[in-house]
């Protein structure tokens, strides 16, 4: 049977499934609904002051052992980045849904946008990535959210949910039936009875955690460089190790969040490359093109960041690779492909509406297919 | 044997620093109240007070500048038991940053004991003032002397809510004042005067503590002592899946339809718009039909345009926009001007809906007149265009969408209802 939803509804009932306990968040557009719904099915739910607060907040809960989410769109984002800053160095599990609106600035409030991708890329000083994960579909809202928690708890570290106002705010007609079924998370906990070192890293990198209320052994959380203990340092050789091995724990066990569609057409040289509420209209475009009779292939990646070199390889194999985002620059265009792309890659961008169909496959018949 | 809380002899600040002070007598305090280790989490902000916690064997966190209060906030909260002693050391440049995190952890009465370590400057930068520098002391950035009197932490987060507050000298055994302030529930906050042995002296040469306090007027008290109100997280077990049952829809009519039909229905705020959209959707659901609807307004709810694209389709619908609808209903002034553009790109297989006290617009599309506004208020238009759009489609049955009118809160409307029973010839 069809049911009439939308995907903060798909997103919050997801995180809750997974084992996410407590939303905290101060209320912002278009991420209301994410916050509404989540006011009536997390365990625990704290309307806080604003966003710094927020992230302090979740950090709080987060270090305590819980699965900690809050949902917010650029301005309110903003002004968390230093504690999500914090959140990384701390190595704290955490899932922020970032529902993009227009921007700069206040820009406008109702209207969706892709404006914050190269942000997400810069956000930590140093240049280091935290997993950014994003939905284009109702079942990605459902599975990309679980992946995101997951991947936040599995690697202790804050991960983003991308997402933009069409995706979280549009209501449609959707099969229930068609939801992967989501096992809470069984968390892991250092078990032994020698000294607990904060973080010593597993061999996959990734620190063992308590939670900082624990009985049995001292706990240290530190944002400032710090060594395996959770001592601030300065730069010794071992503190500055442990910085690196941050981002390497990231970068390393990639496979472990990579998500993404690729639909190869053999006959085809062109790729359509999109992300996010955008993919919809590469999806439409190329089914019609194919319609037409001139099929072209379609990437869509999820897992926007770090990047993998797959995606790369994806793309050499194409004479032309048209890319398609709701921002002027064509931002992802650049993080893949620097300030000046190859010529043989296209960009169809706007902003203040979503991108249609048609010119996407305007863009695609200018380069040939 | 008693608890050795701190792990050296050497702690790492200047000769003569209060922080020194406080940091021996946190100790005696928690020995004095029986505390183990793992039963005390010390929260700690930026400055010279936050290169503490590597000499203290409890949990230590440290965070950022003006921060420490929000993270030891969600520290409490989320440890949840009050056996567990959160102390959160801060300096005053931390508490003026943060200032929010203090009245707000007063506010809600989080299980902690926040430590302001108020030195009157801003220490490990060099001296800069903060907002607590009293009036006329000096620092190595402000010769002249601070023009206003400092903030009164102490009376704010007293007025906030907090248990228990008071202001200390921090000279000599204060080891009973913080116990006591240690051993409260909820929030408490004990203010510590102190001088800044590097800058505060060089700039206040010959200035005793004692005397300067006197002076500025700062108040050595207890400024609160009430019956705490902590802090309690609420955890709701068994709350109910988002997944209600009124958002089932059966398929229980035909349709008529064998491509997708997409509209655009456009009035004003407050005029039932978005409603009228989804009684629309959610009839075309019970036909089996795919759909998606899209609301468009402004930044404040209840004024200027509201509109909605909603698509209905036998194949599923990937893309949600519409550049050119098929159909474009309008109810309202505010409804044309949203629309205008959308009508000045539509072709001559488009059909434009409109009520008929607006001024028609010029355009290829085949408009119709109705009187909506002026038969039901602008309050029920929008409801009545989408009867009529649907009477003269033939694309779902009327039976239907009066199903869904009569199903929503709307129906309780008793003229609405009979005006559209009449108009339509159909029994709700």
């Amino acid at each position: 049977m069809q049911a009439l939803i939308d995907g903060s509804r798909l997103m919050t009932e997801a995180l809750v499934r997974a084992g996410a306990e407590v939303f905290i968040g101060y209320p912002i557009t278009p991420a209301n609904n994410l916050y509404l719904f989540s006011g009536k099915r997390f365990k625990t739910f704290l309307a806080a002051p604003d966003e710094i607060t927020t992230l302090q907040w979740m950090s709080g809960f987060s270090a305590a052992g819980k699965l900690p989410v809050t949902a917010t769109s650029f301005p309110g984002f903003a002004l968390m980045l230093e504690s999500i800053n914090m959140a990384y160095m701390m190595e704290l599990p955490m899932v922020i849904v970032l529902v993009q609106r227009l921007g700069p600035a206040t820009g406008t409030a109702t209207s969706g946008a892709q404006g914050d991708i190269t942000l997400l890329n810069g956000m930590l000083s140093g240049g280091y990535s935290i997993p950014v994960i994003s939905t284009s579909t109702a079942n990605d809202c459902w599975e990309m959210a679980e992946h995101a928690l997951k991947t936040a708890a599995d690697l202790r570290t804050p991960v983003i949910l991308l997402t933009s106002k069409e995706e979280v705010m549009t209501q449609f007609s959707f099969d229930l039936d068609t939801l992967k079924e989501i096992k809470p998370i069984e968390r892991k906990y250092y078990t032994g009875d020698e000294k607990f070192i904060p973080y010593n890293r597993d061999e996959r990198g990734v620190p063992e955690f308590l939670p900082v209320s624990n009985d049995k052994h001292q706990v240290r959380y530190t944002a400032s460089t710090h060594n395996a203990n959770g001592i601030l340092e300065g730069i010794t050789p071992e503190a500055l190790s442990n910085t690196i091995k941050i981002q390497e724990k990231i970068e390393n066990n990639l496979d472990s969040y990579l998500y993404y569609e690729f639909v190869k057409e053999e006959s085809s040289d062109t790729l359509l490359v999109s992300y996010g509420i955008t993919a919809n209209a590469v999806r439409e475009a190329a089914k019609i093109l194919k319609e037409e009779g001139r099929p072209v292939s379609v990437f869509i990646p999820k897992t926007l960041l770090p990047i993998p070199d797959l995606y790369m390889n994806i793309m050499s194999g194409y004479n032309n690779v048209v890319i398609a985002e709701e921002n002027h620059p064509g931002l992802y265009r650049k993080l893949l492909f620097g300030a000046k792309a190859p010529a043989n890659v296209h960009s169809v961008n706007t902003i203040g509406r979503m991108i249609n169909p048609d010119e996407i496959i305007e863009e695609v018949k200018k380069h040939g297919n | 044997m008693e608890t050795k809380f701190i792990n050296t002899n050497t702690l790492p600040f200047c000769k003569g620093c209060s922080h020194t002070t406080i940091s021996q007598n946190t100790e005696k305090a928690l020995q004095k109240l029986g505390k183990s280790l793992l039963d005390v989490i010390l929260v700690t902000d930026i400055g010279c007070l936050g290169i503490i916690d590597k000499a203290f064997d409890t949990h230590t966190v440290h965070g950022l500048h003006g921060r420490s209060v929000a993270l030891a906030s969600g520290v409490s909260a989320g440890v949840n038991n009050p056996d567990k002693k959160v102390i959160v050391y801060i300096g005053d440049g931390g508490a003026t940053i943060g200032m929010q995190h203090l009245l707000d952890a007063a506010h809600n009465g989080y299980n902690m004991t926040v430590v302001v370590h108020n030195n009157m400057l801003y220490g490990m930068t060099g001296g800069q003032p903060s907002e607590f520098t009293p009036k006329g002391f000096k620092t190595p950035t402000l010769p002249q002397g601070a023009s206003h009197k400092g903030y009164d932490i102490c009376g704010l987060v007293t007025e906030a809510g907090a248990s228990y507050v008071s202001r200390i000298t921090g000279i000599g055994d204060i080891s009973d004042q913080l116990a006591e302030a240690f051993s409260r529930d909820g929030f408490s906050l004990i203010e510590v005067m102190e001088i800044c042995t590097s800058y505060g002296v060089k700039s206040n040469p010959g200035m005793k503590l004692k005397s300067l306090i006197r002076e500025a007027g700062i108040e050595i008290k207890v400024y609160a002592d009430n019956k705490p109100q902590p802090y309690e997280t609420q955890e709701r077990e068994g709350l109910p899946s988002l997944f209600s049952s009124d958002m089932l829809i059966e398929k229980e009519f035909p349709h008529k339809l064998n491509k997708p039909l997409r509209l655009f229905l456009s009035g004003t705020a407050g005029e039932g718009v978005q409603a009228a959209a989804e009684m629309f959707i959610r009839a075309g659901m019970r036909c089996g039909l795919n759909v998606t609807k899209k609301g468009s307004y402004p930044v404040t709810v209840g004024v200027g345009f509201s509109a909605s694209h909603i698509i209905l389709s036998p194949e599923p619908i990937q893309y949600t926009g519409a550049p050119r609808p098929d159909v474009i209903i309008v109810t309202s002034e505010d409804g044309l001007k949203f629309a205008q553009k959308l009508i000045d790109n539509a072709t001559k297989e488009s059909l434009l809906l409109i009520d008929d006290s607006i001024e028609r617009p010029v355009t290829k599309a085949k408009i119709i007149t109705k009187t909506f506004r002026e038969h039901v208020g602008g309050r029920n238009a929008m409801i009545m265009a989408v009867f009529e759009y649907l009477q003269q489609a033939d694309i779902i049955p009327m039976e239907d969408l009066m199903k869904q009118f009569m199903g929503s809160k709307i129906s309780a409307n008793k003229t609405l209802k009979r005006l559209i029973e009449e108009t339509f010839e159909i029994e709700g």
